[in-house]
């Protein structure tokens, strides 16, 4: 009998169920293919209007209609198609009765510009809008489904009320890391033994006016709207920023133990997990790298393994002049020699940037990696970076041996995050 | 983050050996205190009219936050919490302490900061004008809104700038959803340390209540005290909470990691359990905060109960429902004095609890109605209760370190 309890005598944290859903489409079959097909879910935003804007292109999800848009509205349904994909999967609990807590990973939740420009007309011709008019018509009721809409915990609110998970749901911001700070709650709530399953997920619906133009006015986004397919350029030495995307990924962990009793199929192991502050800026990197290769070692150390154990690194490779420097700065600096060999290739050159759900949404590609033996490729990829010299899997995906796969996220605010996945114990 | 690859066999002691408050009253432990004695309140009824709210007291902000530059990168709220999460590191003896600061853990409870209301308000305007050609919105965003107002914005940028500010590296996770999100932060920092997953954290949360954007969003739901200000317990005619102003932060700490720096408890943080009612039926809040009472293992004898209850309706009255089925234990709401500090209320009180424990006494009753009652006993075990004022039910017991 194999064992249930890691090197360090942990329950064994795996994976029994997968959904995802992004600009490629809904579905794991579905994005698989064509991720490995390299192509590009980069597409020109048809909605809103982009009259004025430096970036006019998106990986949004125009698939799953709501009308009027709202973004909280949009990442809630991904995060519902994606759900019911990996609880159907897992074939865990019953219908609406999901034996474990919930660890979504969300973006900031505000009123948006359609309920707002709402109040205004509520207010009236001839009286000056502002606070405090808008305040004066406010109460009463009628806007009541906006309060419940636009509190922050509201997406976790429903998400726990339809899959019925159990005790309190978190709703959680790491920025751009996210995805991974939600399944590394699931992990720790598993390894604790303080429940045998969690329901870990990660969602974005942001592409609307204001969040495209926050980051275009941080410079952070790519303005090579032409083709848009073409924008987002990892590694490659013309990359100018990331795409903004949306997306969800949603992910059953459970004690290996628990789902061994039950039968389930292991999709793959959540080895570790590692994270680590960087106090330097709120929007970079410290130059030393220093946050990143301590992130990167600490999941190493949390997994048990060393970097030559780990044989594919799915980057968070942004495509942001900054990032990808960054990136490489890190991953060399622990994984010397091998940073050259090793195969790193970016998801975000064809899906582009799914922020909260990115780390999700990564470490669902990488533990398709592991199944499939295949690595996608890092497209757009013609111009290599002489400052960068990884393998990027450039333009094509390639069959390879994978045993254990680094996820990496990096977010605004210092946050650092890393994944080690690996097949099923032997 | 700590070395902890083992999970621990028996639940690890956790204290509470650091406590940040800024406030509508002050700031700093002494001054709370001094407050809370004189029954201050501080609320303002005209500023916001019809809005009641507390608004924070003068703070030197220089005093935690010595940079300008930084200062000037934050909005208010994160201002808030980046000054008492630096009180909470002083107050523990940890400040400026590199070896553990970068190993220590850290769970902020955040919304988010504040609109550009005047950018808002002159494109609503334009609109209403019949400004509305496409991209009209695109224009006036791009031209109009600051760069750097996002990163003021965003939730895990009060982490962010408490790393940057205070050198908090060990780790940093952000946790929203209003009321429970500060009381799952300190849930999850106790359960990390129990089982041996971490040494060391800081968890805590801060509110700028003075918000015109955030008024509206409650407003919506007519969850806002207006007209006049009442303590908590006297608002059954008026329901609602007063926004309040501050931030409450909380080093949370293994008792081995606290006894080899020499640190001394101010009280021992014995559990905190939590949950989420969908809240469909009269009486489901009552039953669940029963349910969570039975969890922490019925602490009848508690010295007092230190609660959050916001005075909106229905939350406070069925949490009052459970509070009778209880009779005996001094209860205190934080809300009569502090207004109510959302994803900061669970942490206010856990700050409060374990402040009241340390100076061996209880702070006086403050309620017209006669549901707090006078104790001069010392407060040996404090249950602090948490209902949002919409969804999340949590509570935790304090004890004294004997």
């Amino acid at each position: 009998m194999t064992a249930t309890r890691d090197k360090f005598g942990r329950p064994i944290v795996v994976v029994t169920g997968m959904g995802v859903v992004t600009s490629l489409g809904a579905g794991k079959t579905d994005n698989w293919a064509k991720l490995t097909a390299g192509e590009s879910g980069i597409r020109t935003i048809t909605r809103f209007p982009t009259d004025g804007l430096k970036t006019t292109m998106a990986g949004s999800i125009d698939f799953v209609p709501v009308e009027p848009f709202s973004s909280t509205v949009l990442g809630e349904r991904l995060a519902n198609i994606a759900t019911e994909e990996a609880i159907a999967q897992a074939g865990i609990g019953r219908k609406g009765d999901f034996p474990g807590p919930l660890f979504l990973a969300v973006a900031p939740v505000e009123l948006e510009w359609l309920p707002r420009q709402e109040l205004a007309r509520a207010v009236g011709a001839g009286t000056e809008i502002n606070y405090d008019s808008m305040l004066r018509v406010s109460g009463g009721g009628q806007y009541s489904a906006y309060h419940h809409r636009f509190l922050f915990g509201s997406v976790a609110d429903h998400l726990s009320e339809t899959f019925g998970t159990k005790g309190s749901p978190i709703s959680l911001s790491t920025a751009c890391a996210s995805g991974t700070t939600a399944i590394q709650l699931g992990v720790e709530a598993i390894r604790r033994g303080d429940v045998d399953a969690a329901l870990c997920v990660g969602t974005d619906g942001s592409v609307n006016p204001e969040a495209l133009i926050r980051f275009s006015l941080l410079s952070a986004l790519s303005t090579q709207n032409d083709p848009p397919q073409a924008a987002v350029k990892p590694f490659a030495k013309n990359r100018d920023g990331f795409v903004m995307a949306e997306g969800a990924g949603a992910l059953v962990l459970e004690s290996y133990a628990s789902a061994t009793a039950r039968g389930a199929k292991i999709l793959g192991i959540v080895a570790g997990c590692g994270e680590l502050a960087d106090s330097f800026h709120r929007t970079r990197s410290s130059p030393d790298g220093k946050p990143i290769v301590g992130c990167v070692r600490n999941a190493l150390s949390d997994a048990g393994l060393v970097a030559e154990q780990i044989d594919y690194i799915n980057a968070h490779g942004t495509g942001t002049p900054e990032n990808d420097k960054m990136e490489y700065l890190g991953i060399s600096t622990v994984f010397g020699e091998r940073a050259t060999t090793i195969p790193v290739s970016s998801n975000k050159s064809m899906v582009g940037h799914t922020l909260s759900a990115a780390g999700a949404v990564e470490a669902i590609f990488s533990l398709l990696t592991l199944e499939h033996q295949r690595i996608p490729p890092t497209i757009n990829y013609d111009v290599p970076d002489p400052a960068i010299p990884f393998d990027v899997v450039p333009n094509v995906a390639r069959d390879a041996r994978v045993t254990a796969v680094m996820s990496n996220s990096f977010g605004f605010g210092g946050q650092n995050a890393s994944l080690i996945l690996t097949g099923e114990p032997g | 983050m700590a070395e902890t690859h083992t999970t621990a066999t028996q639940p690890v002691e956790a204290w509470i050996t650091g406590i940040g408050l800024a406030s509508s009253l002050s700031e700093g432990l002494d001054a709370h205190w001094q407050a809370l004695n004189e029954r201050r309140v501080n609320a303002d009824a005209t500023t916001f009219a019809p809005y009641v709210v507390h608004p924070l007291a003068p703070i030197s902000f220089d005093q935690q936050i010595p940079k300008k530059g930084d200062q000037r990168q934050m909005e208010a709220w994160q201002r808030i919490g980046t000054y008492a999460a630096g009180l909470a590191l002083d107050s523990a003896g940890i400040k400026g302490n590199k070896d553990i600061l970068s190993k220590m853990d850290m769970i902020v409870a955040a919304g988010g900061g504040e609109r550009d209301l005047a950018v808002d308000s002159a494109i609503l305007n334009s609109e209403g004008q019949g400004n509305a050609s496409p991209g009209y919105l695109n224009e006036r965003l791009m031209n109009d809104l600051r760069p750097t107002l996002f990163l003021a914005q965003l939730s895990n940028l009060l982490a962010g700038n408490i790393a940057i500010v205070h050198g908090v590296t060990g780790s940093s996770r952000t946790f929203m959803g209003e009321e429970a999100a500060g009381t799952d932060a300190a849930r999850i920092a106790l359960a990390r340390i129990a089982a041996g997953q971490s040494d060391i954290a800081l968890i805590g949360a801060a509110q700028n209540g003075e918000r015109k954007d955030l008024l509206m969003l409650y407003e919506f739901g007519d969850f806002n005290l207006k007209n006049a200000y009442q303590p908590v317990w006297a608002r059954d005619g008026q329901p609602g909470f007063a926004l309040g102003s501050g931030a409450a932060f909380v080093v949370i700490e293994s008792r081995q990691h606290a006894e080899a720096r020499g640190a001394k408890p101010l009280a021992r943080l014995t559990n905190v359990v939590a949950d989420l009612s969908h809240r469909k039926q009269p009486g489901d809040v009552t039953a669940t905060l029963e349910k969570l009472w039975k969890k922490l293992g019925s602490p009848d004898n508690a010295s007092a109960i230190i609660t959050g209850a916001t005075g909106a309706a229905p939350a406070t009255a069925e949490e009052r429902a459970f509070l009778e089925k209880h009779p005996g234990i001094a209860v205190r709401a934080t809300g009569t004095s502090f207004g109510h500090l959302m994803e900061s209320q669970f942490p206010l009180g856990l700050a409060l609890a374990a402040l009241a424990i340390s100076r061996g006494a209880l702070f006086p009753a403050n309620d017209p109605t006669g549901l707090e009652i006078d104790t001069s006993a010392p407060p040996t075990q404090i249950v602090v209760v948490g209902a949002g004022h919409w969804r999340g039910e949590g509570m935790a017991l304090v004890e004294a370190v004997s």
